[in-house]
């Protein structure tokens, strides 16, 4: 197994890791020491002070709060979309491309999905406007909770103390 | 672990084929009923020879290993399809007595669980009472009802004694060209039951003592439009099934009986627990939520098929819940899934359970050690009645990887979160490059013959983009890990259709962060046959990729088809070609160099059945890019730029979507300029937030459109069909938009043919016929 240095893993995340290192990463077993490394080189990342213990996306982190210690879905920018176990895109803007109008603002002519089929739902951070997610699904389509983690077994798993509220 | 149907088989009894005195049926239920009492493969709480002789226990791997995929190698360049010879779309896989799979070659295994259902069925049927198992015999299966992906892959079973005892099978598959389906080609449309659906051979004995039988040979050829291609792939999988034999043989000798057995149980608990260990290693428990659609267009005046009740639009619908246990085994439900139907896109369970290992094999257990222990580690289930998992045994499979390779897209996107959720970013992979257009037809060659094409040029369909990098430029195909486009001069040869340009498709990677990597597009002039028809296969009115974490879904496809070009003429005449770069659809550039009075369908109708092409006619197949990663507005300016320079995106699209702020310099190159380009994507920013809507705000208007019944046939009938098959699918769907207990969707009020939703029969409803079940459903 090989162990990698925080400052490579930091490096793998803004998307500068250098081939031969990304190689190895690929093609090793997995370092259990990534989640900390990761998890820390996140951090650096806010400015605020809640702890991340997961990405759900390059923006869009759980965290557990310093002030009561609950769980909660963050952006980088520090906006709270609620408890992690509510769907966070119930909290976010919605642009929904239905139109054929909509729709040639993204792709050329021909090149589109025809919204009778299939429309696109981009989700905004209300106090950003960075984009956690676009949804392709047809009209009528619930929205969908992309991932419910399990965070006892996580951290079971990666041998460290479950978060309180967990 | 995956539930198993346990049939105690009917009451001939020959003399056993086993050292233990069992019938092949009870020596399976045996291992099974081990499995499931102890969550171990066969019981095996200690993996015994691995532990005392690890030495010897991987002398035997590495040997059978090597010599599976040698026996691949050596075997391919006897076929003269670029399919099987430059594609590789071949196989080599051992088992053990039992059917499950020790080990396999590479290429396309998703027959290491295809082939296995087949020898299950033929221990389930018992077939060592009639037609007899012995030595020197071949046995051949296509069946789609017994769990083979599509009518084309076609297997070749040979069963490996030693001093007269039953000691395992191999089985080799190749995709031939052509299985005599109404369509031409290997994958084709135009047929929408089994009945048209090609030539289909249920573990029919085929070969004694080593030699394939006459009738067998004579029947087969005549069967199918490229009998040339058809011997040479039988040969292939002959050849290749017995130097694997021979390998095993040898092993036997070399390491004894006792040895080899022991290792073939004990590698099948070994590849669970290799399953089960990485699971723990690189993801997170949890549910994951995770949904793919596929547009099936029948409607449109150029869908020509024999039954006016497939005359309809509909979508295939594959929602999946994939639930990662603390146990670090697996569950994947497809509850919700959408009903089979009347075209040639339905799948057995055993594809799709097989098939996922040709994706997961990229991440997951990226491993030489495949077999079926990753099966016993992974619970699938897959309702009974749905396009996986039809109820009706007059279904239709011959594109089968149309819908599977699409449902599978969207597992990527579900796994990778996990991936993405600890810290492996390196393994995300946003979904599938979908693989789409199938160019394929048939008629009189080139070469005066009849025959039959199926462009595999697919199989570098590209990639999806990664977490750290943009996904891969027309090279690779998940779906097929040793997928190549083909060398167009070999293309010539086995087709009239010469290339007028294979180029870079335009803005088809999904715009992200990293964007998903790009399609290709080829563009075919027919040249030299004498009757000729083809065809198009593939997404056009929607898309299966969706896109991650911020990073847009892939293009969708379009249709350029051109006739009465006076290409022929203009060749002559030394005038300008269209050279096959049709950069942006809408300029029409390809039609710039026809006559006046060509007829050209330029739209989005991707999937049609046999047209007529004369000499000269155009034909694009364009191949789709793969989905992107991250919001857009973060990609590197660098990586924009040269998507410009190089032809990747269009101006219009690099602007609107990375919100870059381009020029171009005297000899043409962009450039971008930082400082605006940052304020662009800083006012890009802001004009979202100004044009969303709360999301609970719209769910309000989404909700009347719902009551109102506002939405296009195709889409309600989708629902309607998933919502009759499941109970919890419309309840949770009542649910989410909090619609009143009275509000339904009936297909019945559609207006549109129903046949196959109430009334059906199945393949169990056959005398004497008991289908190896596999997965809960």
């Amino acid at each position: 197994m090989s162990n990698f240095t925080k400052k490579q893993v930091a490096d793998l995340v803004k998307g500068s890791l250098d081939w031969d290192t990304l190689h190895m990463m690929l093609s090793m077993p997995k370092d259990k020491e990534r989640y900390a490394n990761y998890m820390s080189v996140l951090q650096d990342q806010v400015s605020w002070d809640d702890k991340i213990i997961m990405a759900f996306g390059p923006h869009l982190f759980l965290a557990e709060t310093s002030a009561d210690k609950s769980l909660v879905t963050k952006c980088s920018c520090g906006h709270d979309f609620g408890d992690y176990r509510t769907n966070w895109k119930l909290n976010a803007l919605v642009y929904v491309r239905d139109d054929e109008e909509k729709m040639s603002q993204v792709y050329p002519t021909l090149m589109a999905p025809d919204t009778s089929w299939q429309v696109y739902r981009e989700y905004y951070c209300p106090s950003c406007g960075v984009m956690h997610d676009i949804e392709a699904p047809t009209p009528w389509y619930p929205v969908i909770h992309d991932f419910q983690p399990d965070i006892p077994a996580l951290f079971d798993w990666l041998d460290l103390p479950v978060p309180v509220n967990a | 672990m995956t539930i198993q149907e346990k049939f105690n088989g009917d009451n001939t009894r020959p003399a056993s084929l086993l050292k233990s005195g069992l019938t092949l049926n009870d020596h399976r239920n045996l291992i099974l009923k081990r499995t499931e009492e102890t969550g171990f493969y066969n019981g095996l709480e200690q993996l015994e020879f691995k532990e005392n002789d690890p030495i010897g226990y991987e002398r035997i791997f590495s040997k059978l290993r090597a010599g599976l995929v040698n026996s691949r190698e050596v075997a391919k360049k006897i076929a003269a399809s670029p399919i099987v010879e430059q594609e590789g779309e071949l196989c080599f896989t051992l088992y053990n007595a039992a059917g499950d799979c020790i080990a396999t070659s590479t290429g396309i295994i998703i027959h290491v669980g295809t082939m296995g259902a087949a020898i299950k069925y033929m221990i389930q049927n018992n077939w060592e009472a009639n037609p007899g198992i012995n030595p020197g015999d071949m046995f051949t299966n296509n069946d789609c009802q017994i769990g083979n992906v599509h009518p084309c892959d076609i297997a070749t079973i040979v069963p490996v004694f030693h001093e007269g005892t039953l000691i395992g099978w191999v089985g080799g598959v190749t995709h031939v060209i052509d299985v005599g389906a109404v369509g031409p080609g290997s994958m084709s449309n135009g047929q929408v039951q089994r009945f048209g659906d090609g030539v289909q051979i249920t573990c029919r004995k085929t070969g004694v003592n080593d030699t394939p039988l006459r009738d067998w040979l004579h029947e087969s050829q005549r069967n199918v439009r490229t009998p040339k291609y058809w011997i040479l792939d039988e040969k292939t999988r002959i050849a290749g099934c017995h130097m694997i034999r021979d390998l095993v043989e040898e092993t036997v000798r070399e390491e004894g009986l006792e040895a080899y057995e022991k290792f073939a149980t004990e590698v099948i608990e070994d590849g669970r627990r290799g399953l089960v260990s990485r699971i723990k290693a690189m993801t997170i428990p949890g549910k994951i939520k995770t949904v793919a659609f596929v547009d099936v267009p029948y409607a449109h005046e150029d869908v020509a098929v024999p039954s006016p009740f497939a005359k309809v639009d509909t979508i295939m619908h594959a929602p999946c819940e994939i639930t990662i246990k603390p146990d670090a085994s697996w569950r994947l439900d497809f509850e919700g899934c959408s009903r089979w139907g009347w075209h040639t896109y339905n799948a057995n369970p055993v594809a799709f359970t097989s098939g996922i290992w040709v994706m997961m094999t990229q991440s997951l257990v990226p491993t030489e050690r495949i077999n079926d222990g990753a099966r016993y580690a992974t619970e699938f289930r897959l309702p009974k009645g749905t396009w996986t998992n039809p109820d009706d045994r007059r279904t239709a499979h011959a594109d089968a990887w149309h819908f599977l390779v699409s449902s599978w897209s969207s597992l990527w996107r579900g796994v990778s979160r996990t991936y993405f959720g600890r810290g492996y970013l390196e393994e995300v992979n946003a979904g599938n490059s979908n693989p789409c257009n199938w160019l394929q037809g048939g008629g009189i060659n080139q070469e005066g013959e009849i025959h039959a094409v199926n462009s595999f040029e697919t199989a570098a369909c590209g990639t999806g983009a990664c977490a750290v990098k943009d996904g891969l430029n027309h090279a690779a195909a998940i779906w097929n890990p040793e997928g190549d486009m083909g060398d167009i001069e070999i293309w010539e040869l086995a087709e009239p259709l010469l290339y007028m340009g294979r180029t870079i498709k335009t803005n088809t990677g999904g715009y992200g962060k990293y964007r998903g990597g790009l399609g290709f597009e080829t563009l075919r002039m027919v040249w030299g046959s004498a009757d000729w028809t083809m065809f198009f296969m593939g997404n056009g009115y929607m898309n299966s990729d969706w896109g991650m974490m911020g990073g847009y879904p892939a293009a969708t496809g379009y249709r350029f088809e051109a006739h009465n070009t006076g290409l022929l003429e203009r060749i002559q005449e030394g005038k300008s070609l269209p050279l096959g770069k049709d950069r942006d659809p809408s300029e029409c550039e390809l039609e710039k160099h026809l006559s006046d009075d060509a007829l050209v369908k330029r739209d989005k109708q991707c999937i049609t059945t046999e047209a007529i092409f004369e000499n000269g006619d155009l034909y694009l197949n364009y191949l789709r890019g793969g989905p992107g990663f991250g919001d857009p507005l973060e990609r590197d300016i660098a990586g924009v730029e040269n998507d410009l320079n190089q032809n990747f995106v269009l101006p219009e699209f690099a602007e609107k979507i990375y919100g870059v702020v381009i020029s171009q310099d005297k000899d043409n190159t962009w450039c971008i300029d930082a400082q605006k380009t940052q304020a662009r994507r800083a006012a890009i920013r802001k004009e979202r937030i100004a044009r969303g809507t709360p999301t609970r705000q719209w769910m309000e208007t989404e909700r009347q459109r719902i009551l109102d019944k506002e939405a296009s046939v195709q889409v309600q009938q989708m629902f309607a069909s998933s919502f009759y098959l499941s109970a919890s699918f419309l309840n949770e769907f009542k649910a989410f938009w909090d619609l009143p207990d009275s509000w339904e969707l009936l297909e019945e009020s559609l207006g549109t043919p129903m046949f196959g939703a109430k009334h059906h029969m199945d393949l169990s409803e056959l005398p004497d016929v008991h289908p190896v079940i596999m997965t809960e459903q």
